[in-house]
């Protein structure tokens, strides 16, 4: 699967296109398959997004995982700071950026 | 320490405002990410992996505890309440709002700071010894030259747009506790037979991803000229740059393409011109900078004993505690590595400690250090048991200096857009592993430094054992260098094999340090052993 991310323009927080908007959560993130580079340019102009790009990922149960380390530390927050993480009551969070 | 006049108070304040009409301008949809990305890198201001990131400069790494007061109010109000110490003597936030960060800087601005020139294509903020005016073995205080270089360099139109970015540093000491040879341009305050004061001069290195250590292009400059020679330095880069190949636009590049000798003669080509120019400093102008960092008020008739009863106290003294020119006096170093912490991070509350410190007992002054530490330069012998109990009491009373677990490590690829891989587990498993205060001491000095990626932000190329993270097909690798050096026998460290996951450079480093224990005799350091028996027993150690 295709998933289209950025970071927020004002605040800078990573934010992931749900297919109608954007949420925080990579849990939220649609497929935006062939389409991508099309919402991509659309909401690049619309000034929410800022520098955004497609990066594959793969389905789970527990919602799309980016392919790359990278974005997974992304969806997350930084490793060494549980605690200023999106799930920092969960201490297996960590795992799945691993 | 300098203060700003009315003319630095009024350029700053103008360039804060210049900013936030730049950032509405951004929000509102008038510029866009292309026009306004070289306008917030001018100011500091990045995009990372989580949120924007600024960098705050702290000019040559000296600050006092209104300005760290400051520092922690500006954690707490627009970040997460913490802020990072750089391998570049600067401060950076992690979480920075774009929309908060024109009020952030006029924040800053009201303590005479900014973060002018720490990013871009500029003149990044000038480093220096951060035992700067205390310590022992220096021939005077190098921050004056530091200072009127930032003054004269800052804005100027030809260093505006330079081909890639410029370091400085500047140092008076034979000691060389800046890294003077990595820098493109570095600066020793040295004395001639005749008892005059000059520099040394060294140009061309650089660390990154094509590192090389500077070559000395002169053994003594009157230090009138300093400035004249610096634009000559600088023109003939501007004129030769390769501005087509960002990875060739270093300065570094020109010198070692160009070659030592016919470097040195360009630039004492233009150095001949830069002289009939008369833009050089004035005796007066020199002064007037150097009145700034005139010794404070030391006490006289102090006594130069410490009580050591308290055992604890005596180990810390041992290690974090470094000679004073004032009798009575002592330079204390401050860790910002406790094992399993952050390297170079800090609590909004451990900097209001400090600043109370740095009021109390250290003349209101305050360094950061390159290797991403704090110093309380001017303490009197007498107060340095209640600094220790300020500092236990803060969580902030390591006694690792130059230790094993004293690591330098880049924010890595937990914060940062640029890198392959995670820096800071690797330093916490390492201080972790090698966490028993007895053993760090046996192994003595050894200085660990990781990096992230090539650019080499934690000084990987420096390192007496050196770590360098990359990306192995979406998967962290780490590639474990040793022989480096940033002191005065500066080496670069050289790649042992092939690389490790993360557990295995954590064994890796343990394989190379008791290889060390073995082979090492009396009072070698790791990087004396290292120099004499070469890398194969180490390479056998590491891989068998």
């Amino acid at each position: 699967m295709r998933l289209l991310t950025g970071n927020d323009l004002k605040s800078g927080a990573v934010i992931w296109w749900t297919g109608r908007d954007w949420s925080l959560h990579v849990e939220d993130a649609a497929d935006v398959g062939e389409a991508g580079e099309a919402i991509l340019q659309a909401e690049e102009g619309a000034r929410r997004v800022n520098t955004p790009y497609i990066i594959d990922g793969t389905p789970t149960p527990g919602g799309p995982r980016p392919a790359h380390i990278k974005d997974r530390i992304r969806a997350l927050g930084p490793t060494v700071r549980p605690d200023l993480t999106l799930k920092p009551a969960d201490p297996a969070a960590g795992d799945w950026v691993i | 320490m300098y203060e700003y006049d009315r003319y630095d108070q009024a350029m700053v304040d103008a360039r804060v405002e210049d900013f936030r009409d730049q950032t509405r301008r951004r929000i509102a949809g008038e510029l866009t990410e292309d026009q306004f990305k070289p306008l917030r890198l001018k100011n500091g201001l990045y995009l990372q992996l989580h949120a924007y990131m600024l960098r705050v400069a702290i000019p040559y790494g000296t600050f006092n505890s209104r300005q760290m007061r400051k520092l922690a109010d500006i954690a707490r109000k627009y970040d997460r309440g913490y802020g990072h110490f750089t391998t570049r003597q600067n401060i950076q936030y992690n979480w920075i709002k774009l929309e908060e960060a024109p009020d952030l800087l006029a924040e800053l601005a009201t303590v005479e700071m900014h973060a002018i020139q720490t990013s871009g294509e500029s003149i990044r903020n000038i480093s220096a010894d951060q035992y700067a005016g205390a310590a022992a073995d220096e021939i005077c205080d190098p921050r004056p030259w530091a200072e009127l270089l930032r003054q004269a360099t800052t804005f100027h139109p030809e260093f505006s747009y330079l081909p890639r970015k410029f370091k400085i540093a500047v140092i008076s000491s034979k000691e060389d506790r800046a890294a003077l040879r990595w820098h493109d341009c570095a600066l020793r305050i040295v004395r001639n037979e005749a008892g005059e004061e000059g520099f040394e001069v060294y140009a061309g290195g650089g660390m990154g991803r094509t590192p090389f250590i500077a070559y000395k292009i002169r053994d003594f400059l009157p230090s009138g000229q300093i400035f004249s020679y610096l634009q000559a330095i600088l023109r003939v880069w501007n004129m030769h740059a390769r501005r087509d190949n960002i990875h060739k636009q270093r300065m570094k590049i020109l010198v070692h393409d160009l070659g030592e000798e016919e470097f040195r003669r360009q630039v004492e080509e233009q150095f001949e011109h830069f002289l009939t120019l008369g833009t050089d400093f004035p005796q007066a102008e020199y002064d007037r900078i150097a009145a700034f960092f005139a010794p404070p008020p030391f006490e006289t008739g102090l006594s130069d004993d410490i009580d050591l009863s308290d055992p604890d106290f005596a180990l810390w003294v041992d290690r974090q505690v470094i000679a004073h020119k004032a009798p009575g006096y002592a330079i204390a170093n401050i860790s910002l590595k406790p094992v399993g912490g952050i390297p170079g991070d800090i609590s909004a509350e451990q900097m209001e400690r400090v600043a109370d410190l740095a009021e109390r007992y250290s003349f209101d002054e305050i360094r950061a250090t390159h290797a991403q530490n704090l110093v309380l330069p001017h303490v009197r012998k007498a107060d340095l048991y209640a600094v220790w109990q300020a500092l236990d009491a803060a969580g902030l009373a390591d006694a690792n200096l130059d230790l094993v677990t004293d690591i330098i490590a880049c924010p890595g690829l937990d914060y940062c857009s640029l890198a392959n891989a995670r820096s800071i587990p690797i330093a916490q498993k390492i201080a972790q592993r090698f966490a028993d205060a007895e053993r760090q001491r046996d192994i003595g000095e050894l200085k660990i430094k990781i990096s992230g990626c090539i650019n080499a932000c934690g000084h990987h190329h420096a390192g007496q054992i050196g770590i360098l993270g990359v990306d192995r097909k979406g998967t962290e690798n780490y590639q474990l260098l040793l022989g480096g050096s940033g002191a005065e026998d500066t080496s670069q460290a050289k790649i042992t094999g092939p690389g490790f996951d993360e557990e295995g450079i954590v064994d890796a480093v343990e394989r190379t340090i008791e290889r060390y224990r073995e082979l090492r005799t009396d009072g070698e350091r790791f990087l004396d052993t290292y120099r004499r028996v070469g890398m194969d027993p180490f390479k056998e150690a590491i891989y068998g």
